[in-house]
């Protein structure tokens, strides 16, 4: 034990006498640990959110029974059911719009809820008698989150009116209730939403309480069961956009292991002289090793401390973005503050010790098979990196040939990601194989002495910055990638926006009465030219949930709708109910295409039709479909018949949704033109990557700090080098300037190299990722502006990571440089 | 101040607790909700001949009312058993009967099943005005969820019997067939039950006479049983006094014509008010308090609570002294509102079996 306090100090001090050495391990292992905990951290909140707003829903932990064909069911099914055994619990479920926000209204029915039911069972368990007396007896009360009572901007108590002249029973705060949710007595909910006698589902609860009838005995085949654990819906739309932070979050942690990699290789060799000492003075190699690990377990400890509190940072840093985007692409709620638990904790310090553990691994391997006595090897480096060079370019064509594979054989999201792993990996590998090379022919080319010494320094140099440059060819590669998928998708957004708006003006009435007032009202208006209802419905496909849209037979769709393939009849087809549109999303999930034929399930019965034509729908989580309005409305008796929109001469807009605003009290969300809706809908776009842009700010940051320690430790160790040259004339201001072009022009040449790989990253994500995690696929653009400007941005930040080495050497003291030949060697 | 008294006192801490979690039967006594009075609810009065089968159904404009019955049973394994089913009514408000969800009635079950080493024991809610519970006067009918209470084919109202009751849950299930001759036991003067000068009273009718057989499941096993059962019928709006600790309730099979009825009110100041009813062939005889005792002879361990499981009975004017002792002392109902109720043997003077039910410890 003493023995190993003794090691263990000796191996210490090496750290005090190189402190910038032990600031890049920690900043590697921080870095390394923040930026993945950060990811976790927000994944876990979002899916706690889900969890929650499932287990509202019912989803998740309790089985279900949902109408097997209609909306909702008779509550006589209720009693029916727990009269023969089922211990069921009804839920009734609708928005209802105050204060100009739009609230989910679940209605429970708290006596019957089985406990398991989620936020509800705070009635019985959180709070007190007279509150369930409350929230059961007129007037009832409304619990909701905290953030809804400050988004309502009212004050608990209050009694927000809705728009038909009733009022939510006064506010209450339930601390854990899902942010956007109104909880209600589901005999209030029934009033509110108009739904006297109908629930939505019967949440089932605890099977092991007595005998249950066979289901079909007591309901016929009015519902359908659905089993516990079911994923829902909400978690099944964003399992893509977390699997994608999770990615980046993977990234970072590579790109942080890369530096700890090269500070513990760093120290290692700096170390030999030292342990061999020791061993030599009896120190076995298992207690080297032993010291080694308590020194490097210790550190990841510390760092896996700072860089969970780090990762805490980030996450409360990137939520606000990640709950916008989360509401803007599939409307959940995820509240912005951050609730982390004990297993976040030990999963972001165990990350930094695994992650220390693997990047150490190789130096305790060698640490453990030390030779007590090697001989002077002055060439040993050249030999050890050319067969190094070797290892890596073979294991670089390997991963390339596998990542052909993937995309070969590769299904699904997952394989995605490995296959932008493993190019990005095969091509970081391959770096310094392609430096060394430009460097060889470079060093041919060289005329003078100095730039002959030059490149044969850079050579010796790679083998101690290619894991810095490397981490720059991935964080750059991965920027161009994504800036190039994000711009891609602009553009053709903004296009596919000017197909699918064609109208002028978009109506959604409050009911049919005020519908048919508004058709009136603008059949008298001239400048109209074409009034197309634009009914809509829900229903699912295999499971999922699908939008119905109506087209009425017009020009403004045949000649504007954007398709990727059509039938050549589409539209004749369409308006006959031969035929049906199809989003590429579903299409994609069904493995449908134009002319395959669909069984489409709708309330009136089963259809037949045709795909004739699939177009893009970006942005939405939902499978849709497009049917004629005269199909739409013959099988869905009950959509209403409350939206269409209006065709007219854009200059003759805002007069008409003036007077249609003063007329009938439209708000802009029943009322909205062309433009702001093409506004709106770029916002929630733009949206869908600001935790992407984010995130990749983040990872170029990591790279240039591990350019910067990776140069900070080199500066120490080549001192050896660069004295000789000083103490042959050269100048301290010259070498340094020698120095910085050397890095810069090692920089450049990453730069160049990401460009290719970035614009096959951006190709993966486009073609291969973005289909398998949103169904959609974005036709590929170049933006050389762009890439200029992140050559730019890379350049930069080796400028800037360079700037300290090259300034301390520059005004280093002569003495420093006179003591190399004093002691070195 | 009687039996009743302590079953009403049951409903409404059970009914309270429903909503206020695991609160101590003590803090829930000083419950505010218990120092209001009857308002707007339907009053107790005198001199209402209570008619069958018209009040064998619920009376709504009554604040609370139950269908409590309890049963002693021996299997054909030779062991002996206990059964308990009880139905409880709240009108949370008073006023005009409202539809559907909106109902003002809150319904709520116990059922429970005991051996001489198993305790198993259940609980239902409900709202009313929806089917999920209720009760039917004619043809005789309460039920909650798969529980229920079902007058047989020629069922007559002044028995109230042939009768079937029947519950399960996870660990138990049981089916009983109840008959009866003799007629309904009217307490009280004729069925007006007063429990105070103060003019708090209730409407109370039992049919102690039942014979019963049927089948019992309990952990997987299932026998045939048969014995003898009880059932109170109440309902009143009066609340209970803040100031009593709890009570000690007894039912007793004297034998096949004599029945028993006793209890004791613990008071907070330590005078406990004591109550009982001599049933037999010539109808109900109410026992003057000083001429009660019971006194507790051997405490039991029950779910963390010393609770005195084995009483000395007497009635010395009627010549009755006696030992109980439990079936199973760990009778312990740990619903949302906890007590102990489980069934009794006695011997002494006379010997048979009963039923005995426990608050506030």
């Amino acid at each position: 034990m003493r023995r190993l306090g003794w090691t263990l100090a000796t191996l210490l001090s090496h750290w005090r006498r190189h402190p910038t050495q032990f600031a890049t391990l920690m900043i590697g292992l921080i870095a390394a640990t923040a930026l993945w905990s950060g990811v976790q951290a927000i994944n876990a909140q979002a899916r706690q959110s889900y969890d929650r707003a499932a287990a509202a829903f019912g989803g998740g932990r309790l089985a279900m029974l949902v109408p097997a064909r209609d909306e909702t069911l008779p509550q006589a099914l209720f009693a029916k059911l727990r009269r023969a055994g089922w211990p069921v619990s009804p839920v009734l479920e609708g928005r209802i719009a105050t204060s100009g926000v739009s609230l989910r209204l679940i209605g429970v029915e708290p006596l019957t809820l089985p406990r398991a039911a989620g936020p509800a069972p705070a009635l019985e368990l959180g709070i007190g008698a007279a509150d369930l007396a409350a929230f059961l007896l007129p007037p009832g009360r409304t619990l909701v989150a905290p953030a809804t009572l400050r988004e309502l901007a009212a004050r608990e108590g209050d009694t927000p009116a809705l728009g038909d002249g009733m009022r939510l029973p006064p506010l209450a705060v339930q601390a854990d209730l899902v942010p956007g949710t109104a909880l209600v007595d589901i005999g209030v909910a029934q009033r509110l939403l108009d739904r006297p006698g109908q629930i939505s589902r019967l949440l089932v609860g605890a099977d092991d309480d007595g005998p249950r009838a066979p289901l079909a005995e007591v309901a016929g085949d009015t519902l359908r069961l659905i089993p516990p654990g079911s994923e829902s819906d909400l978690e099944r739309l964003t399992d893509s956009f977390h699997v994608n932070l999770t990615a980046f979050g993977l990234l970072s942690f590579v790109v942080g292991l890369f530096i700890v990699y090269s500070a513990i290789g760093l120290a290692f060799e700096q170390r030999l002289p030292t342990m061999r000492a020791m061993r030599a003075c009896g120190v076995s190699a298992r207690g080297l090793t032993a010291a080694l690990l308590v020194e490097l377990v210790g550190a990841a400890l510390a760092a896996g401390v700072v860089g969970c509190i780090a990762g805490y940072l980030i996450a409360a840093l990137l939520l606000p973005d990640v709950a916008l985007s989360l509401r803007g692409l599939y409307g959940a709620e995820v509240p912005g503050e951050l609730a982390l638990r004990p297993a976040w904790w030990f999963a972001g310090i165990g990350m930094s010790v695994a992650g220390a553990l693997a990047a150490a691994a190789h130096s305790l391997i060698k640490a453990q098979n030390l030779p007590l006595i090697a001989t002077a090897h002055p060439y040993a480096w050249r030999t050890a990196q050319q067969r190094w060079l070797i290892w890596q370019g073979a294991a670089a064509l390997a991963l390339a040939g596998a990542a052909l594979g993937i995309l070969a054989v590769g299904d699904g999201l997952v394989a995605g990601f490995a296959l932008l792993a493993a190019i990005m990996l095969a091509a970081a590998l391959a770096l310094p194989l392609l430096l060394a090379l430009a460097l060889h022919l470079g060093a041919r080319g060289a005329n003078t002495m100095l730039t002959r010494w030059a490149f044969a320094d850079s050579r010796q140099q790679l083998s101690g910055l290619s894991l810095a440059l490397m981490a720059l060819l991935l964080a750059l590669a991965v920027n161009i990638g994504v800036g190039t998928m994000v711009k891609s998708f602009e553009t053709s957004f903004a296009g596919w926006l000017d197909q699918r708006l064609a109208s002028e003006i978009y109506i959604r009435a409050a009911d049919d009465a005020q519908a048919r007032a508004i058709t009136a009202f603008v059949a008298t208006r001239p400048e109209v030219t074409a009034v197309l209802p634009t009914p809509r419905a829900e229903t699912r496909i295999k499971g999922g949930p699908v939008e119905v849209l109506g087209f009425a037979d017009h020009p403004t769709y045949r000649d504007h709708w954007p398709l990727i393939t059509a039938t050549p009849t589409l539209w004749d087809d369409l308006r006959d109910g031969r035929a049906l549109l199809m989003s590429e999303q579903l299409a994609r999930r069904l493995g449908l295409a134009a002319g395959d034929s669909l069984r489409l399930v709708t309330p009136a019965g089963a259809l037949m039709l045709q795909v004739g034509g699939i177009y893009p729908d970006y942005g939405n989580p939902k499978g849709q479909i497009g049917l004629s309005n005269d199909v739409l409305f013959a099988h869905w008796r009950d959509a209403p018949d409350t939206r269409f929109s209006l065709r007219l001469a854009p200059d003759a807009v805002p007069a008409l949704v003036a007077a249609l605003r003063r007329r009938f009290a439209l708000d802009p969300a029943h009322l909205i033109d062309q433009a702001a809706l093409k506004r709106d809908s770029m916002t929630i776009f733009n949206r869908t990557f600001a935790v992407t842009a984010s995130l990749n700010a983040f990872t170029l940051g990591v790279a240039a700090v591990a350019l910067l320690t990776s140069l900070l430790t080199l500066g120490a160790s080549r001192l050896p080098q660069l004295a000789p040259l000083w103490a042959m004339g050269v100048t301290r201001r010259r070498l340094a300037a020698l120095d910085l072009a050397k890095t810069m022009a090692l920089a450049l040449a990453t730069a160049l190299a990401a460009i290719p790989l970035g614009l096959l990253v951006a190709w993966c994500l486009l073609a291969v990722v973005n289909v398998k995690a949103f169904g959609w696929r974005l036709p590929f653009h170049v933006f050389p502006g762009q890439l200029v400007q992140l050559i730019a941005v890379a350049l930069a930040a080796a400028l800037l990571a360079a700037a300290l080495p090259t300034l301390r050497l520059s005004r280093m003291k002569p003495a420093d440089l006179i003591r190399v030949f004093a002691n070195e060697r | 101040m009687n039996a009743e008294m302590s079953r009403r006192a049951l409903l409404r801490l059970a009914a309270l607790a429903l909503a206020g979690g695991a609160s101590s039967p003590l803090r829930a006594q000083g419950y505010a909700g218990l120092g209001q009075d009857a308002a707007g609810f339907a009053r107790v009065v005198p001199g209402v001949a209570l008619t069958f089968p018209r009040d064998h159904g619920p009376h709504p404009d009554f604040r609370i009312e139950w269908w409590y019955l309890t049963a002693n049973l021996d299997g054909d394994d030779k062991a002996a058993y206990g059964v308990q089913w009880t139905l409880f009514r709240q009108a949370a408000m008073p006023g005009p009967q409202r539809d559907g969800f909106d109902s003002q009635q809150v319904w709520m079950a116990h059922a429970a099943a005991t051996s001489a080493t198993a305790h198993r024991f259940a609980e239902r809610f409900a709202r009313g005005g929806v089917g999920q519970a209720g009760v039917e006067a004619t043809p005789f009918h309460a039920f909650i969820d798969a529980w229920e209470m079902r007058a047989g084919a020629g069922a007559d109202a002044n028995t109230l019997a042939p009768l079937t009751v029947s519950a399960a849950a996870k660990d138990f299930a049981y089916t009983l067939n109840l008959a009866a001759t003799r007629p309904l036991v009217l307490q009280g003067e004729a069925g007006y039950s007063r429990k105070s000068d103060r003019g708090q009273a209730s409407y109370y009718y039992s049919q102690p006479y039942f014979t019963a057989e049927g089948n019992l499941s309990l952990d997987g096993r299932r026998v045939a049983v048969r014995g003898q059962a009880w059932l109170d019928r109440e309902w009143s709006s009066q609340p209970l006094a803040a100031d009593q600790n709890g009570w000690d309730w007894f039912s007793l099979h004297l034998s096949d014509d004599v029945k028993l009825m006793l209890f004791r009110l613990r008071h907070a100041d330590g005078r406990h008010f004591h109550s009982g009813n001599w049933i037999d062939r010539d109808g109900s005889h109410p026992l003057s308090p000083d001429s009660i005792a019971l006194t507790p002879a051997a405490i039991s361990r029950v779910a963390g609570r010393d609770i005195p499981t084995a009483w000395q009975v007497a009635v010395p004017a009627r010549g009755l002294s006696i030992e109980t002792a439990p079936l199973n002392a760990q009778s312990y109902m740990a619903t949302r509102f906890p007590y102990w109720e489980g069934p009794i043997r006695f011997r002494g003077t006379h010997e048979g079996q009963g039923y005995l039910e426990m608050t506030g410890y």
